[in-house]
């Protein structure tokens, strides 16, 4: 926030509302929290977007229905909240289209932070992707989705055992039916102010690799200056992959960073 | 521990373990997020009426797959 763009009129940019300008995200005001909402295909994320929002985005049940980011804005505690919804997604390390959108706006789009939905009739196979997202990222909510159908099929879920597993806050919600939202809200505003700072275990890796991130760190940090919330430990993995899709995407970001924070920025929001 | 065989040699209705993934890079990080880990349970629901793909329940989902991403599967009966 201290960073202001010198090249817009009022000066009044700060290098956060350019950045996210860049994957479309376009804040009320600069107050306005910036949230991502990610999850496997069919988990209900729509639904969840359209109850928060009050919206009514289409949904279907069939993949790829949410291609680009859909945007809707609701306010909590007299915050406003601005909701990207994201194409699900099983993974965020392969390389399709979708997965890359998803990827790149968690990596890059520095949202304040991520709610993760996950099926509650499968969470083994949700799990997956909640774990990508919080090696990426501490500000994570995971948010248990279909709690009702789960109870329906017999599917006990332990929400406090998860979250303290996991190390993020965990709620449960029946999206259809609006239960679970409030609490949803509260824990959102609370990650998204830091009042609530998740600390997800970090995950191991076999010394070899360690080692080798170990090395790393200390060069990523200087670079990785324009991206605070995310983990510098899976940056190093991600270098240490060779996955090139990333890193041109990390090397775009950084180059608009600098020209950003130096005022030399041509083109802004507004 | 019976002996380890390509997926796509498991019949129909079959229910099978996954035992190892002989695949690399891209492809077998594709299979781990679908959820063929060692030790998940598949069930062979049917295939095609050329043969190729097949539809399997994986983890509550169903997934199709070609005979070439099959055969890098191996599996044991349960």
């Amino acid at each position: 926030m201290k960073n202001r763009c010198r090249s817009c009129a009022s000066g009044a940019l700060s290098v956060d509302v350019i950045m996210r300008s860049r994957y479309n995200v376009r804040q009320d005001t600069e107050r306005e929290k910036v949230i991502a909402l990610a999850g496997n295909p069919n988990v209900g994320k729509t639904t969840v977007f359209n109850s928060l929002t009050g919206l009514r985005q289409h949904t279907g049940n069939w993949p790829g229905k949410t291609v680009t980011q859909a945007q809707g804005r609701f306010l909590h505690r007299n915050q406003p909240f601005l909701l990207v919804d994201l194409p699900g997604t099983y993974s965020l390390l392969a390389h399709s289209a979708d997965e890359q959108v998803a990827r790149d706006f968690i990596c890059f789009g520095r949202p304040d932070a991520t709610i993760v939905v996950i099926d509650a009739t499968c969470l083994a196979r949700n799990l997956n992707l909640a774990l990508q997202v919080m090696e990426i990222t501490g500000k994570v909510v995971l948010c248990v989705n279909l709690i009702d159908e789960a109870e329906c099929k017999g599917i006990r879920i332990d929400l406090d055992t998860l979250s303290q597993k996991l190390g993020v806050p965990v709620i449960g919600t029946a999206a259809r039916s609006g239960r679970g939202l409030f609490e949803l809200k509260e824990v959102l505003y609370g990650v998204a102010m830091g009042q609530i700072e998740p600390a997800p275990p970090p995950v191991k890796y076999d010394e070899e690799v360690q080692s080798a991130v170990d090395q790393l760190l200390p060069r990523l940090g200087p670079l990785l200056q324009g991206l605070p919330h995310l983990n510098p430990r899976w940056v190093a993995m991600r270098l240490l992959d060779g996955d090139d899709p990333f890193l041109d995407s990390l090397t775009e970001c950084d180059c608009a960073f600098e020209m950003a924070a130096k005022g030399e920025m041509a083109l802004c929001a507004q | 521990m019976g002996d380890c065989f390509p997926l796509c040699n498991a019949p129909v209705g079959h229910r099978v373990r996954v035992t190892d993934l002989q695949l690399e890079g891209f492809q077998r990080r594709r299979m781990l997020d679908i959820g063929l880990v060692p030790g998940t349970e598949v069930k062979v629901i049917r295939r095609s009426p050329i043969g190729d793909p097949t539809a399997y329940l994986v983890r509550g989902a169903v997934i199709g797959l070609r005979k070439n991403e099959a055969s890098k599967v191996l599996v044991e009966e349960e």
